[in-house]
């Protein structure tokens, strides 16, 4: 059973860091500035599908939008002194990482809404189910989003660390993920690696959604499981790894 | 009366080193607890452990009967907490803070808005209420903290540092609520290292000294334990009066304090005939001469080993 009133509180949590973290420096650059230009390069003096064009455009956005906030929450909480205050409060260590994500998860989807518009206005892509696309976004931007959190653990006071170590991982992930290259023209390595980024199952669902060929054996509600199995898992990894590191924090 | 706050056997190591060795005390319903300690006895290690913000390696503590370690929830929702190193978020208002906290304490919507109002009028922040905290004074942040605590009425508040770093004004206006909230029933944990407002507010204060508790006691009773602290404080009218203070029978010692000399004794009822006698054969005029008992300062010096 959901405690109702925990939840309320996490969604406190959630509109706090709305308020406070979306106009933050390194949340702009992150979450919308690199990942536009990067997509730039990607796609100019390059032909292309549309298909690849706007899976690319739509998955690359929400991996870097969902990632940016969600990374430097706990930080920045640290750095400002005010986590002694939330930890403090009648919620639960959990409840406040859901908050993170919640927020997160939420700017994830809301900024990904003008390239899935492009995508569909510009790019005249047509959708298979728009059921499977919506739980598709929103299953992906919790993942990312729990992704960024899990990153969040590491106890340091200064933002900047953390967002260092989430470019460390956030790039690599782009080029195995089914984005710029496709999956199988990967070598064997590269194809084992992929197969552990949710970014892939997330890529390989919209390929489908939009009408493409599916690169994965897997139908789209089965990627939507392995999606959901990876969001589980790296939530447990976050809650161990933030409640491990709360006494460097303080 | 019925404790509402209780440690038990409270320890914590951090690297090998014990910060916090086997703390225990109550605190009763309506009492003001101060807990006094030197930089890095402990004291925020323990205040920490009993709030639920760092788990202890052994023992407990009880909140209004709930057991932290068991029910961390029903028990952080008893009380208000106003870390000294901790502040507001500075890029909300102050109005946007204090809705938060209520959120964050389960306090419904339309009781969290009028709690806010009067709490942020009785701390004089009322005016500045949609101003973003980042432009607030450090008197004001403190002030808003202190409201944020309060926004559930609990019946138990830990308030840390309250008047450090503060103006005279802010200061009182401080003292003057803690008080009140004391007089309406609220049992407040003070840690300060202020031993005026701890003398001024506590009704029993604790001690720690290297993560153990030294002492607990009234105020008063803590300084019966250190009489031979009493002293006497003499000004004569001649800058460098013609006599050896230090001669006198039962002075232990004679320290200059500007315009006054202060003569310590366990006995000052005799130096003090000594001096007037010694005055009058000398022809000397006292300007000014009064008894001094041990301060809380005293006590705390005393009691943790400092000079």
């Amino acid at each position: 059973m959901i405690d109702l009133s925990q939840l309320k509180r996490s969604i406190a949590v959630s509109k706090k860091n709305l308020r406070i973290y979306y106009l933050k420096g390194p949340v702009l650059i992150f979450g919308i500035i690199l990942p536009f230009f990067f997509f730039l390069a990607f796609w100019l003096g390059r032909e292309m599908s549309h298909i690849v064009l706007g899976t690319g455009l739509i998955g690359m956005a929400l991996w870097f939008t969902a990632t940016s906030i969600s990374p430097v929450i706990t930080p920045w909480e640290n750095r400002t002194k005010t986590l002694e205050w939330l930890i403090s409060a009648p919620i639960g260590h959990s409840w406040i990482l859901i908050g993170d994500i919640l927020a997160s998860a939420t700017l994830g989807i809301i900024l990904t809404i003008i390239p899935l518009s492009i995508a569909l206005i510009i790019l005249k892509l047509s959708i298979e189910s728009i059921i499977i696309l919506i739980l598709g976004l929103i299953a992906s931007t919790l993942c990312f989003s729990t992704i960024g959190v899990l990153m969040a653990a590491y106890p340091t006071d200064t933002p900047a660390d953390v967002m260092m170590l989430s470019s460390i991982i956030k790039f690599p992930i782009i080029f195995v993920s089914g984005i710029f290259i496709p999956i199988n023209k990967l070598p064997t390595w590269g194809r084992s690696i992929s197969y552990l980024s949710p970014l892939t199952y997330f890529v390989d669902l919209l390929k489908w959604t939009f009408g493409g060929k599916k690169e994965l054996w897997l139908t789209p509600q089965q990627d939507l499981v392995i999606i959901t199995a990876f969001t589980i898992i790296f939530f447990a990894l976050a809650l161990y790894s933030h409640k491990k590191t709360l006494s460097k924090r303080l | 009366m019925n404790d509402i706050l209780r440690a038990e056997g409270l320890s914590k190591k951090f690297n090998g080193i014990q910060a916090v060795s086997n703390v225990s005390f109550k605190v009763d319903q309506e009492e003001v607890f101060g807990f006094l300690g030197p930089n890095g006895a402990g004291k925020t290690t323990t205040v920490r452990m009993m709030t639920g913000v760092l788990e202890p390696d052994s023992g407990t503590a009880w909140i209004n009967g709930k057991d932290i370690q068991k029910k961390p929830i029903k028990a952080k929702e008893e009380v208000g907490i106003a870390p000294e190193i901790s502040n507001a978020y500075v890029d909300l208002t102050a109005w946007q803070n204090m809705m938060l906290m209520g959120e964050l304490f389960g306090v419904p919507k339309e009781k969290r808005k009028k709690r806010a109002k009067q709490l942020l009028e009785l701390f004089q922040l009322s005016d500045r209420k949609n101003t973003k905290v980042k432009g607030f004074s450090k008197g004001m942040q403190k002030r808003l903290i202190l409201s944020m605590a309060m926004i559930k009425d609990p019946p138990i508040l830990f308030f840390d540092e309250p008047t450090t770093g503060l103006d005279v004004q802010s200061r009182r206006l401080i003292k003057k609520r803690i008080r009140d909230l004391n007089k309406k029933g609220k049992a407040i944990f003070l840690t300060t290292h202020d031993m005026e407002v701890a003398n001024d507010l506590c009704d029993r204060i604790a001690v720690i000294h290297n993560g153990k508790i030294v002492a607990i006691d009234t105020p008063e009773k803590l300084k019966e334990k250190i009489k031979e602290k009493r002293a006497l404080e003499i000004c004569f009218e001649e800058r460098n009066p013609p006599i050896e203070l230090e001669n006198i029978e039962k002075v232990e010692k004679v320290e200059k304090r500007g315009d006054k000399c202060r003569i310590f004794t366990s006995d000052p009822i005799t130096v003090l005939n000594h001096c007037l006698a010694l005055a009058d054969e000398k022809e000397l005029e006292i300007v000014s001469i009064c008894t001094l008992g041990p301060s809380l300062e005293d006590v705390f010096i005393d009691l943790t080993g400092g000079k």
